[in-house]
């Protein structure tokens, strides 16, 4: 079961400013069009989505702390579990499920139904190499970082490459100890 | 719920359903995505003209594709083929799709025959932007401006579009002004048909 946390990803979604989702999926698909015709290179292209989707990341992580009024994690279970639960549904407005434990628990997979990002899209035969979604696996990189986590976020399943769901795989590498002395009051 | 089973696998894009496209997300996802690409076009230029080109260039592509989806879903597979049909059609139907609401106003130049202006009194793309001095007169209205000139290009409607700031009287930011001027062509055209 999901934790309870302060505010469930439904009542912070329905909170927000909202925008349509075709604007968003349209404006997505020109920027990976600008980065293959830019970039050239299938793999390129990969390594500048998860670039970008890092920096937003690393921004986006401020106002999913601000909004949802979820606290410290105890352990990477819960933090998962929010992800999917509160930090999809806050800003894309769909859920994902967390599945497939290891038996340590520091790795599990995130699994999407539904993905705004790729309404309309086909990958031509050219992009087989191509992770489409790939900003997604740097947001959440990105955003753990910054609460100290330090991940590494496969693509196991693609529906554009045509399996069946969108599949992350989320492996947490180690918890970066909290620098002391805090910066705070500088 | 965690459906298994109630996945379908569609090879081709054209086999699946097209959506009723009332699908929302937040306005920060948009927000923190769009910021991306104006940082990549950054370092792809070295002067504002060409970044406001390449923004332009991402928006034609989106304003092609919208022309296209709402002819299909909204209007029976017909597009416009007057001048005025199609300038408040992008005015009113892609403003309300992309923007949820219809554009502030749309406006005829004095000046010029083929001038036509949509502003916008908060545009979304601008909304979280602020522009450092050293970029002058840079607009992110430019991607904007770019669905436009995708939208009227498509629908056989060749102008140059361009987003400007128009300082109002009593108000702290400006409004966007996007500025369609229409090829020879079109009002040729336009003309025949009386």
């Amino acid at each position: 079961m999901a934790p309870v946390a302060p505010r469930s990803g439904d009542a912070v979604f329905a909170n927000v400013e909202r925008v349509n989702a075709e604007l968003f999926t349209l404006t997505y698909g020109a920027i990976v069009r600008q980065l293959l015709t830019d970039l050239e290179e299938v793999e390129e292209v990969n390594k500048q989505l998860d670039q970008m989707g890092y920096n937003i990341g690393v921004r986006l992580i401020d106002e999913f702390l601000a909004k949802s009024g979820v606290s410290r994690c105890i352990e990477f279970k819960e933090t998962a579990e929010v992800i999917a639960k509160v930090g999809f549904k806050m800003f894309l407005g769909v859920t994902a499920y967390v599945t497939n434990w290891d038996a340590d628990g520091t790795s599990c997979s995130l699994v999407l139904e539904d993905n705004p990002l790729v309404d309309f899209v086909e990958l031509p035969d050219t992009c087989q190499g191509l992770y489409y979604c790939n900003i997604l696996s740097g947001v959440i990189r990105g955003a753990l970082e910054m609460v100290s986590m330090k991940t590494e976020v496969t693509w196991v399943r693609d529906m554009l490459r045509g399996d069946d769901a969108y599949e992350l795989r989320v492996k947490l590498l180690k918890q970066i100890p909290e620098e002391y002395p805090y910066k705070d009051d500088e | 719920m965690i459906g298994v089973g109630k996945i379908k696998q569609y090879s081709n894009v054209l086999d699946k359903p097209l959506s009723k496209g009332k699908q929302e997300v937040s306005l920060s996802a948009f927000a923190f995505l769009f910021s991306e690409l104006v940082q990549y076009n950054q370092t792809q230029v070295d002067n504002i003209a060409e970044l406001e080109r390449r923004l332009e260039d991402a928006g034609y592509a989106v304003g092609a594709r919208v022309l296209e989806l709402l002819c299909h879903r909204d209007k029976g597979n017909r597009r416009e083929t007057r001048l005025l049909g199609i300038l408040s059609f992008v005015h009113s139907t892609v403003w309300k799709v992309l923007f949820g609401k219809v554009a502030d106003s749309l406006e005829k130049g004095t000046e010029h025959e083929d001038e036509y202006m949509i502003s916008e009194k908060e545009l979304l793309v601008n909304r979280f932007i602020s522009i450092p001095k050293d970029m002058g007169t840079f607009n992110c209205g430019a991607f904007v401006a770019g669905i436009v000139r995708g939208v009227l290009d498509n629908a056989g409607f060749p102008a140059v579009v361009t987003a400007h700031f128009v300082p109002m009287e009593g108000q702290q930011r400006p409004r966007t002004t996007i500025l369609i001027k229409f090829s020879e062509e079109v009002l040729q055209r336009e003309a025949r048909l009386g």
